[in-house]
């Protein structure tokens, strides 16, 4: 048995002439809580569709579970769990009819119709209720319960927590924790909320523009990017872009820049202090801050407020 | 009563961290004793909601560090007090932060004088129990 329960191997996918997914190859773990991460149509949808055998890829090759996933056998869909985007449910049927209709799939020692009725209460869903009138959250909580009493082996979930409120999030959060009780048991999600992912996942992936930017444990990819603070008598000179390596962002107001790195190496401080600056000094840096570093664009760029300052200034 | 951890996400330091960073202050201000039982990594991990896998590493350093002890199938448990580095890797590892209060002191205006003030006046809040005893 391979220690990777998803392994993809210069996966490519167009829709027409235009590139979603541009050869990704990554692999994750056996028993990590793995978060894919990037902007509003990255790609992160497609290359779940691809990895769950829901569209063909146009180049390169995966692996789910061991088995090509353009020819997953019902034995193994049988052993993923996935949670679509927005919670598409038949919104006719009830929460009980939904509940009798997935188990039939099952066999009856997989169907685990505690952990249904257990996920269904937290999120005070009545068993008479009908899809179609649940609220977000709610539907949320019934595709959770309907996905999660299959104890899948690998669970897939696209971009769970979109919409949810504050407590719905929390049980969501609660929900993939209890997933982790079951060693070799794989959670692979997308999301955008980075506190639950700081929380939960111990793996992380970032796809910008179709382009896998990094796969690596939350741990190392936090080592590997850094921001620093230069302050200077007056304005901040021009950066010489190119004499930085790894700069992913640059940030300037009157008199200091921040710029954030990755893969800073040992002379990183003196090239820095070259720039003449009166101080440097490294700030500590949060996921967040170093998620967005790579997912805006290269290089400096003012944000919002400082260009709306300038402006007003102007007048 | 059990040690109260408090966690959040969203800061500059990794939660992993924070839960070392916790246990360390709780041990050398006294507010965890030898012989204190820490939570299992699952009970922790699901009390926290974290990754059992960062608490985990939050242990595996903190045994690492010999400030506690993990007994198989018994539970995790503060250990004995004991200087467990050289006297060169203590220099080393205090050295970063003598020279960040040296730097910042001058350039707040503080005299040598009062910078040792201070720091004397702050190591006596804390109270740390000489290395090597243990107390019970």
């Amino acid at each position: 048995m391979s220690d990777l329960a998803i392994q993809t191997s210069g996966l490519t996918r167009y829709y027409a002439d235009k590139c979603a997914v541009d050869q990704v190859s990554l692999g994750v773990p056996r028993g990590s809580v793995f978060a894919l991460l990037g902007r509003n149509g990255s790609g992160k949808s497609t290359l779940i569709r691809m990895l769950l055998g829901l569209l063909e890829p146009t180049r390169g090759a995966a692996t789910v579970l061991g088995e090509d996933c353009r020819r997953l056998s019902p034995a193994t869909r049988g052993r993923i769990g996935y949670v679509a985007e927005s919670h598409p449910l038949i919104d006719w049927m009830r929460v009980r009819d939904l509940e009798s209709f997935q188990k039939s799939f099952y066999s009856p020692p997989q169907w685990n119709g505690r952990m249904f009725t257990a996920v269904v209460d937290h999120f005070g869903l009545p068993a008479k209720a009908r899809a179609g009138k649940l609220s977000r959250g709610q539907r949320a909580g019934l595709s959770l319960a309907l996905t999660l009493a299959t104890r899948p082996e690998l669970l897939v979930m696209d971009d769970p927590a979109m919409g949810l409120d504050p407590v719905a999030r929390r049980t969501l959060l609660e929900a993939m924790i209890l997933v982790t009780r079951n060693a070799g048991h794989t959670i692979f999600f997308s999301s955008h909320v980075l506190d639950d992912v700081e929380r939960v996942a111990d793996h992380l992936a970032i796809i910008d523009n179709s382009v896998l930017r990094v796969s690596a444990s939350v741990e190392f990819f936090r080592t590997r990017v850094k921001r620093w603070q230069l302050s200077f008598a007056g304005t901040p000179p021009p950066l010489p872009l190119a004499k930085i390596p790894g700069l992913l962002a640059a940030h300037r107001d009157a008199n200091e820049l921040r710029l954030t790195i990755a893969n800073p190496q040992p002379e990183t401080p003196q090239v820095l202090a070259s720039l003449g600056a009166l101080s440097i000094s490294e700030l500590p840096l949060s996921l967040e801050d170093a998620v967005i570093a790579y997912l805006g664009e290269r290089g400096e760029k003012p944000s919002l407020l400082q260009s709306t300052q300038l402006e007003g200034a102007a007048q | 009563m059990d040690f109260a951890f408090t966690i959040s996400a969203g800061t500059g330091s990794p939660i992993f961290k924070q839960i070392v960073d916790q246990v360390r202050l709780a041990v050398v201000t006294g507010r965890l004793s030898p012989g204190a039982q820490l939570p299992s990594v699952r009970t922790l991990a699901e009390r926290l909601l974290v990754n059992p896998n960062t608490v985990a590493k939050a242990y595996s350093e903190l045994a690492r560090e010999g400030i506690i002890d993990s007994q198989q199938g018994r539970g995790v448990f503060i250990a004995p007090l004991r200087q467990i580095y050289t006297k060169a890797e203590r220099a080393r590892r205090i050295e970063p932060l003598l020279e960040a209060l040296a730097n910042e002191g001058i350039a707040l205006g503080f005299t040598a004088d009062e910078l040792l003030e201070a720091l004397r006046r702050k190591v006596a809040k804390i109270n740390v129990p000489p290395p090597g005893r243990k107390i019970s």
